[in-house]
């Protein structure tokens, strides 16, 4: 309920506005009849009225803008010339619209019955019915003479004119609007509204009518909606956040000063500071909020008119209306949620009879949530609908030649996912004037990264897909980790952040190995690539008695970022850099610091991408999947002390299991996992080697996830991690094996993991 | 330094349009010029925020009333050896396209008024770095005065370490 009051006064608002905008659209009209352009611009006032009302369902009040709209699009057609009676009637209909919203606002609705709609409606019809009417219209307006003599101008109406000038109303030609509406009652309703709306409008003119003495007590208690806000230029907002994010680092320094200060009353002054600071700060950053309710409310249109394009039926829920976002996002965010509701209704939820096949309601569900989460807001879009099977995607990827098959077999089942934000992929079988012509999820994908979010999605065959938005609820002010760094400071975004860790001694030389040159951090059983931020800085690799790792994550990419010193997590404002150094990756941005320098914000993602690091997940088409698949490769000793190598990517997880946990189901080992039962398969004699002897108590897998399965391959230990582009000879190819090649001055099998894991998939599917 | 000869360049279609008042400085002895309209203040030294990785001329940030500017060592710009240890250089800053910058110079001049001296062509012989920058000299009674072109000064070509990012 509350949610359709905010949309009820900001429609007021608007309509207020466009409604004075239209009073003097009108006047202007009079003067110079023939200018398409008002009449267009009027038109489209009394058409967004329209909408808007009938989508709340002001039955009235759409019922008098339909007229009103039918009889401004004649005259913008130019099938009708415009005459002051015409402008008079629709002079009325303004102010009867006006009244009917002051009823709305102050919560009677449209059905007030101090408000005449009907007579106004049948004295818009009359203007329409043609020329032979509108002269009881002009009665309407007096019989002016004047009224008459533009009546000429029209063109044949001598006989009603007759009747005008005798002061009688001589309705001849029947229509049905005219016998409805006796000319008496025509007079009166293009006045009577006016003193109603005229009193609503104007709190000083006191002299209500007996009608609607409620309504103009209520003016008196508060403010109207029009006059409790003010719209206000978005640049002057901009300037306004500026000048106090300026405030803020000032109050900054100010208080790092007045700390030690014996000065009391300084210290009290500078405490008022700080306070008055902070709630200005909160106070503007609000008025750039705004509720996601607003590109929401145009939702349920929407899915019901494309429900209803493509044979769809549709449950659209929202949830979260009132998380708010700055504007300026929420402006960008409009397009792509558009577009991937759309996309849900046509890719995602079936037709109703597909449904009822798989045994799911023949109504499709589709969910719209947004939350705030970690300082981003989060919208999800969830349907009910057949999902996105990877191997449909993988096939017409390659199909497009978005990816080659090598490529493909080389991709997890997420990455293929992850095909459809590539530029011209689409999916649909059929090209649909809804969606469908390729030209879209990359888009959406784009522009999400352009205001500094992420798309990413997840989905379950036959049950569904998730899309979900990841967007930084602002982009001028956001917490972020400062630290330390050859006597300089950077921030690093809190978005970005994951944890801390620091190790000395002991811990340090069990836990970071170096492999090829590249630190790697073991961190809970996982790998974690390790960058030296110095390094990333162009400087030289410090080798400290202790590292001090800020673990972050930028898209899918997580690894940690060695720093000297960890200072303190602050809200800084983000301000622009220059354009000499707009193209370095490694900075997203600058900010001023309390002490008034400046300190540089890193871009973890373009860290990650100049160390290429999770290269494979970077979202550039430069970066070809394959080339940077074939860098990096886990290699494994199998069979005593024999070599083998698995791309990087297949792998999931790496695990050990306690030989106890190994059962047999058929004629496959298998072991418990994540609510699972994982298959296992032993790496060895699959690639045509003897299995070692069994390890005394424990098992290393490798887990390899293809889609819906999941494979444990067993292997003796994980040697190393390498990024080298190796290149398989025909020598050692073998079933299971694509060659070997030399990887780290030893031969090594490069494992065809595919033609391994194939029998066991096989079996389970 | 004298320049000996005078020779016209061959591309000459740099100017600097009418040149009226400048604002001059000094950079490693040699007497450059700006236009006034150019200049939105000259500051003293500001501490600087250096930026790894950034183009060698970025010689660092500085903090201009909230706003970031970018501060570009002419020196550098200009091929010219570097500051001697210990000197502090001041700022020029200049707006160009939107944008503020700050320009970093030994010494600042007196504003002067050059509409009585015509405008000539850089001297070809002068180093490629100079003449990258300087869009002409106006040969007054005491020295010669190299004329800045601001949009050009302030151009530095970012090293390509992006790696694939567009």
């Amino acid at each position: 309920m509350d949610d359709d009051a905010e949309i009820v006064a900001e429609f007021l608002v608007e309509s207020h506005e466009n409604l004075d905008q239209l009073d003097r659209d009108l006047v202007e009209l009079e003067r110079t009849p023939d200018s398409r352009e008002l009449l267009s611009s009027i038109f489209r006032t009394i058409h967004t009225i329209k909408g808007t009302s009938g989508f709340l369902a002001f039955n009235r009040l759409e019922a008098l803008t339909h007229v009103g709209e039918n009889l401004l699009s004649r005259l913008r057609d130019g099938k009708m010339v415009m005459t002051t009676h015409t402008a008079g009637a629709l002079l009325t209909m303004v102010d009867t619209v006006r009244a009917l919203l002051e009823a709305i606002e102050h919560g009677a609705g449209d059905a007030d019955p101090g408000v005449d709609v009907e007579s106004v409606v049948s004295l818009l019809e009359r203007v329409l019915a043609g020329d032979v009417e509108e002269p009881a219209a002009a009665a309407a307006e007096g019989g002016e003479q004047a009224t008459v003599s533009e009546l000429e101008s029209v063109q044949d109406a001598p006989p009603a004119q007759a009747a005008v000038e005798g002061g009688e109303q001589a309705t001849v030609t029947a229509t049905d609007s005219v016998e409805d509406a006796p000319p008496a009652a025509a007079a009166a309703p293009a006045h009577e509204p006016d003193p109603v709306a005229e009193e609503l409008l104007d709190p000083v003119l006191d002299q209500a009518p007996e009608d609607v003495p409620a309504a103009a007590e209520v003016e008196e208690g508060r403010r109207g909606v029009v006059d409790s806000s003010v719209r206000v230029d978005v640049d002057l907002l901009d300037g306004l956040v500026q000048l106090v994010g300026e405030l803020v680092l000032t109050r900054n320094q100010i208080l790092q000063r007045t700390e030690a200060a014996d000065d009391v009353e300084l210290v009290r002054a500078s405490q008022r500071l700080d306070l008055v600071a902070s709630e200005l700060q909160e106070s503007v950053m609000r008025t750039r909020m705004q509720p996601i309710g607003q590109v929401w409310s145009k939702m349920p249109r929407i899915v019901r008119d494309l429900a209803h394009q493509l044979g769809r039926e549709v449950d659209l829920e929202m949830d979260g209306h009132d998380t708010e976002l700055d504007r300026s996002l929420l402006e960008a965010l409009k397009g792509p949620l558009t577009h991937l509701v759309r996309n849900s209704l046509d890719h995602g939820i079936e037709p109703p009879p597909a449904r009822a096949a798989a045994g799911k309601p023949t109504a499709g569900r589709l969910l719209l949530r947004a939350y705030h989460e970690s300082g981003q807001v989060v919208v999800e879009i969830t349907d009910d609908g057949k999902g996105i099977d990877p191997r449909h995607i993988g096939d017409v990827a390659v199909r497009r030649g978005v990816v080659t098959r090598e490529q493909l077999a080389r991709m997890e089942p997420r990455d293929v996912l992850d095909l459809i934000f590539r530029p011209g992929f689409s999916t649909a079988e059929q090209v649909t004037n809804v969606s469908g012509r390729g030209v879209g999820m990359d888009v959406v994908r784009t522009s999400i990264e352009r205001i500094g979010g992420s798309v990413d999605l997840t989905s379950t065959v036959g049950c569904g897909t998730t899309m979900r938005i990841r967007i930084p609820l602002t982009l001028a002010i956001i917490p972020a980790l400062v630290v330390g760094q050859q006597g300089e400071r950077y921030a690093i975004p809190q978005a970005n952040l994951v944890e801390l860790v620091r190790l000395e001694g002991q811990d340090l030389r069990e836990n970071v190995e170096t492999l090829a040159g590249a630190p790697v951090l073991r961190l809970r059983g996982r790998l974690l690539p390790l960058v030296s931020l110095s390094e990333a800085l162009g400087g030289e690799k410090a080798d400290p008695d202790g590292l001090t790792i800020v673990v972050v994550q930028a898209d899918e990419t997580r690894f940690g970022l060695c720093v000297e010193e960890v200072h303190d997590t602050q809200e800084i404002v983000v301000k622009p850099i220059g354009r000499q150094l707009k193209s370095l990756p490694t900075y997203a941005g600058a900010t001023i610091m309390g002490d008034g320098r400046v300190a540089l914000i890193l871009d973890v993602g373009g860290i990650a991408r100049t160390r290429a690091i999770g290269a494979a997940h970077a979202t550039e088409p430069e970066v070809q999947v394959g080339t940077v698949d074939s860098r990096a490769l886990l290699v494994l000793e199998v069979s005593q002390g024999r070599r083998a190598a698995l791309p990087l990517t297949a792998v999931s997880r790496l695990e050990e299991f306690e030989l106890g946990r190994v059962e047999r189901s058929g004629g496959v080992e298998v072991v418990q996992y994540r609510d699972g039962i994982l298959p296992l398969l032993r790496l060895a004699p699959a690639i045509g080697l003897a299995e070692s002897p069994p390890a005394e108590d424990q098992i290393s897998v490798v887990v390899h996830e293809d889609g819906q399965h999941r494979v444990g391959i067993v292997i003796d230990r994980v040697l190393d991690v390498v990024e080298e582009h190796v290149v398989p000879t025909e020598v050692g190819r073998r079933n299971g094996v694509l060659g070997s090649a030399v990887v780290q001055d030893k031969v090594t099998d490069l494992v065809d993991l595919d033609a391994v894991v194939r029998p066991l998939l096989a079996g389970a599917r | 330094m004298t320049v000996t000869t005078l020779t016209p360049t061959s591309g000459g279609t740099r100017t600097t349009g009418a040149t009226g008042q400048m604002c001059t400085f000094w950079v490693d002895g040699l007497y450059f010029g700006l236009q006034v309209e150019h200049v939105q203040e000259v500051l003293r030294y500001q501490q600087l925020t250096v930026v790894p990785c950034a183009p060698d001329a970025v010689h660092g940030l500085i903090n201009l009333r909230g706003q970031i500017v970018t501060a570009l060592d002419l020196r550098c710009r200009l091929g010219l050896p570097p500051r001697p240890e210990g000197e502090l250089p001041m700022n020029v800053i200049v707006r160009s396209r939107g944008e503020v910058v700050s320009l970093l110079v030994d010494d600042i001049g007196d504003v002067i008024d050059t509409t009585e001296v015509s405008l000539q062509p850089t001297p070809a012989n002068l180093p490629p770095t100079v003449q990258d920058v300087v869009g002409g000299v106006l040969p007054l009674p005491g020295s010669i005065l190299l004329v800045v072109d601001a949009e050009r000064a302030v151009d530095v070509s970012t090293p390509d370490t992006t790696g694939g990012t567009p």
